[in-house]
């Protein structure tokens, strides 16, 4: 047996739902986290993490079998994987393939660091808003408060 | 001319151009030596909301109205509204949306007037929302240096104290990226600097300035010290406090060395951040800033109540 089959770790492939490829290694478990997937939910899903990628060097993958991410969701892994890509797969094909992009609004995902911004108070019905200045390095500023954070902050700012 | 004032919510100085203040400036001459009542806003009804303890604004913004003819409904501090009671924010400002024609908002979380514009269908205006706008301060203090100098443009400007949770002191900066400064000196101890969301509208704006620790290294070259207090509670160590204090407190001294027709603005309250003798000096702007601040809101009022 050679050296590489020895070393692949197999997972079979999805009949329909999702693959998001090309994570930064040691991300995926915080992806699946801003996707709000706790494993409870009654589907299949694979989570490889530090997998060999020409691309990357080591990268993780998630195969998420029945679950179709939504534009938004995908948006949303753009804030801590902005190199992946999503599979859409149905019948074992992948259907459709792209990149993920930061969107320029993003509502009620990332929480406020600020303790005394107006989306922290207690008891009020408003969600936190930030808007995109700037990509590359990523910056998003909170709609409300002002304050700027860069994506290091990010994981820890995940609402769910 | 005043269009682009109508029904419009005021809760940041950067949300206004150039031109729109000019408006309000040339607007605000009318209301300057106005004695007894006009009847400009008769029928009516201005709230505030002050959510924040507040004597000096909330104070200037009820005269402004009453003088206009409007009635003013009150609701102040978080004891006397029935947020005590556990009714939320949202529901306050709907019941005060309901009420009035106007709805004048302070309140110490960052964002409120704005959450506030965003759900309430009359016009909103910010009266200090945290540590981050207070445009109306802005309004008043830009006017002051128009009045004082006849132009905003190609003056120095030292803008001292605690730059970093001042609203007052961010917003007045905030405005002078509207006009062309010579030149602003952001003077602070080191953990007082302005914050990084501050300091990017500056430099996107183009704003010319430098930070620097202590105002008598600029004092020569400035021809207005904007003065704001350092709070003690600033400071973790109490020592650290008492080690910059001094370099922040504006003496009669200090300001001989500069030019003659240098003057101090401060947004008030003051505590001992400028000796008492500058008080009485030619230097002194501020209590001719405060008085300014009365015929600026009743401009506003009037521009944002379509009532000119």
């Amino acid at each position: 047996m050679p050296v590489e089959e020895v070393h692949t770790l197999v997972v079979p492939k999805i009949l329909e739902g999702t693959v998001i490829d090309h994570i930064p290694a040691g991300k995926a478990l915080e992806i699946l986290k801003v996707l709000g997937i706790s494993g409870r939910e009654g589907w299949r899903i694979a989570v490889l993490m530090n997998v060999e990628s020409k691309k990357l060097g080591r990268k993780d993958i998630i195969k998420i079998e029945k679950r179709k991410l939504t534009v938004d969701e995908v948006n949303v892994i753009a804030l801590i994987a902005p190199t992946a890509t999503i599979n859409i797969i149905e019948n074992f094909i992948v259907v459709e393939k792209f990149k993920v992009g930061v969107p320029d609004v993003i509502e009620n995902i990332v929480r406020c660091p600020n303790p005394t911004c107006i989306t922290n108070k207690d008891r009020e019905p408003l969600k936190p808003k930030f808007r995109t200045i700037s990509r590359d390095p990523l910056l998003l500023q909170c709609d409300y408060c002002g304050v700027i954070v860069s994506r290091d902050d990010i994981p820890r700012l995940i609402r769910r | 001319m005043f269009a682009s004032f109508k029904f419009r919510d005021v809760i940041s100085i950067l949300d206004f151009s150039r031109e729109d203040l000019e408006t309000l400036f040339e607007h605000t001459e009318r209301f300057i030596k106005v004695e007894g009542k006009l009847e400009l806003l008769k029928g009516k009804i201005v709230a505030l909301a002050f959510f924040e303890p507040s004597t000096r604004t909330r104070v200037s913004f009820e005269v402004a109205a009453k003088k206009l003819g409007a009635d003013v409904v009150s609701v102040v501090g978080e004891e006397a509204l029935s947020i005590a009671k556990g009714e939320s924010f949202t529901d306050t400002i709907h019941m005060l949306d309901s009420y009035s024609d106007l709805i004048v908002v302070r309140h110490r979380f960052e964002g409120a007037a704005k959450y506030a514009a965003e759900i309430a269908e009359k016009p909103v205006i910010n009266a200090g929302d945290g540590r981050q706008h207070h445009p109306t301060q802005a309004m008043i203090d830009l006017y002051t240096i128009k009045k004082l100098f006849g132009v905003i443009d190609g003056l120095t400007y030292a803008v001292l104290g605690d730059l970093r949770y001042g609203r007052a002191a961010a917003s007045f900066i905030y405005g002078l990226t509207l006009f062309k400064p010579k030149k602003v000196y952001l003077v602070s101890p080191p953990q007082l600097r302005i914050r990084d969301e501050v300091k990017k509208v500056l430099v996107d704006r183009g704003l010319v300035f430098e930070e620097r620790n202590n105002i008598v290294e600029v004092v020569e070259e400035v021809d207005v010290i904007y003065v704001t207090r350092i709070q003690r509670e600033r400071f973790p160590d109490p020592v650290e406090y008492e080690k910059v204090r001094g370099s922040y407190i504006v003496t009669l001294d200090i300001l001989t060395k500069g030019k003659p027709n240098l003057k101090i603005l401060h947004p008030l309250p003051k505590v001992d951040e400028v000796e008492h003798r500058v008080d009485t000096s030619k230097y002194a702007a501020y209590f001719y800033q405060a008085k300014l601040g009365v015929p600026i809101r009743m401009a506003l009022l009037t521009l944002v109540l379509g009532a000119v």
